[in-house]
Formats: C-alpha cells, structure tokens, sequence
C-alpha cells in the first residue's frame, strides 16, 4: 500500500457534542484529577462558572466523534494494525463547561512518507455554541510501512 | 516562575483497571488498551496506557503549577515507547521562557527510567499575570 497524498485537505462533517456533568466528572476521576472545579458543582459556581469544568484534556471526549471518519475514510487508508499515536498538540481558548454544545471539524492537514512510514496529520477545530474556538488539536499518527 | 525552575513533578501509578475507565471515559476502546490477550496477539508486552491518558497526566502537573485549568493554554507532545499499568508515571518540567505573562515549560513523562512523552512542551498563562 501506498500514502494518499490527494486527500490532503479534505474536510468532514462537523460533529456535535453536548458536554454532560457526569461525564466531566467521569473523565476528571479517570484521570486523577483532585481539583474541585471538575468534581464538585458548588466549588465550580462559587468561582463563578455556571457549572463544573471540564479539564483541559476533555478536549479528547468531545473531539473524537469528529476524528472517526477521517479515521476510517477508505481514502485516507489507514491500516489500523500498523498504526501508532506519535504525537498530539492542542491549543487552548475559553474553558468547557457542563451544558456547552460543542461542534468540532476535523481537517487532513498533511500527509508525508519517510522511511517507508506514513506519517498523517488531522486538525481538529472544536468551536462552542458562542462561536468561540475552544480548542484546536493536532493528531499525528505514524502508520509503520504505508 | 522564572527560567530554569522545576515544576512539582507529579507521580501517579495507574491501577490494573484504569484503562478499562479510561476507555469508557473517553470512548478509546482500542482492544490495545483494555483486552491482555489481543495487546500481546500484536506483539504487546500486554495493555498498554492510552497515551492520551499519559497526556493528560502531563497536562494535569501543567494545571496544577499554573493554578488551574485555564492557565493551561498549549501543550504539545510526543509519544515514545509505551505506557504499562501498575507501574509508577512521573511527570517533571522545568520553565524554559517567561514572555509577557506566557510561561513555556519543557516537560516530559517517564516510567521505569524510559522517557514515554519526550519534547513535550506547554504554554502557561497565570491568573495573575497581566
């Protein structure tokens, strides 16, 4: 198989995610978090959110609705078997909190071969239902021998 | 914080079930993760961590010496080798630039002396910065 380098570019259908209060604090306890603006509804208001927060991280949950068809686009062929997460970036802006409507678009932002390895980049946009871009992340995943 | 401080590391050992939570938390069910027999199958030493669960743990030591959740602006890192459970992560960072408010820490992840997240780098912006 070969790399695929005419997709690059190629956007998805954006993909919405309402952030729930469980689920926050679902995530913030699987991954240690002790901060009570994650866990506890009175900590959050009494800082002056209308509800918990969720952490930076959280940004894994609400984007990764987007990224599965870019993931299993025939056109981009990935071969899953082969596949590593060789590195991850996000861009914070205005915090997520419970109740939000988040919207991520995911993009091909690049695709090179080196060595006999792909290497693919996808940029995904989440943006909050006030318009504003609460993160933006950069996947890069390394598929050994494309 | 200024250039060359350390950051309070942050050592945390995820416990045999976590990325069993961690999966049904973030909706990563790759068998990789979760499925012992499948993870050595594809010639695994067994599970292994989500290493976005690694990134977080990062992240997590980023929010904590930054003062919490909104200091943490950027962070970008890079995965190398893999993650067990039951077995200790440790976290360290030291500050590489403070600009104007914007606190750059070089940070990393290792467990067992490997360095799983290398050339991980984040951007702080402090609550009481101007």
């Amino acid at each position: 198989m070969g790399i695929n380098t005419g997709v690059i570019g190629k956007t998805y259908p954006p993909a919405e995610y309402s952030v729930g209060r469980e689920k926050i604090r679902e995530y913030a306890f699987a991954v240690g978090e002790t901060n009570p603006l994650h866990l506890d509804v009175a900590a959050a208001r009494e800082a002056g959110h209308a509800d918990v927060v969720a952490p930076p991280m959280f940004a894994v949950v609400y984007s990764f609705p987007a990224l599965w068809p870019v993931l299993f686009d025939p056109e981009v062929g990935i071969d899953f078997s082969r596949m590593v997460h060789g590195g991850q970036e996000f861009t914070w802006g205005p915090l997520v909190i419970a109740g939000d409507e988040i919207t991520t678009t995911v993009r091909v932002a690049d695709i090179t071969e080196r060595a006999g390895n792909g290497f693919y980049v996808f940029a995904s946009e989440s943006v909050n239902a006030r318009g504003e871009t609460v993160c933006s992340g950069r996947w890069s995943n390394i598929v050994r021998g494309a | 914080m200024k250039p060359g401080d350390e950051i309070e590391p942050l050592a945390v050992t995820p416990d045999k079930y976590l990325t069993v939570r961690y999966a049904g938390a973030s909706g990563d069910f790759n068998p990789i993760h979760i499925d012992e027999e499948f993870a050595q199958q594809v010639g695994l030493p067994g599970r292994i961590l989500h290493g976005l669960y690694t990134m977080a743990q990062v992240a997590r030591a980023q929010t904590d010496a930054g003062g919490g959740p909104e200091s943490l602006k950027r962070l970008s890192v890079q995965f190398r080798g893999m993650g067990l459970p039951e077995h200790e992560l440790v976290v360290t960072g030291k500050v590489a630039s403070v600009d104007d408010g914007v606190v750059v820490v070089e940070c990393g992840c290792e467990q067992g002396g490997k360095r799983i997240i290398r050339n991980a780098e984040a951007e702080l912006r402090l609550p009481d910065a101007p």
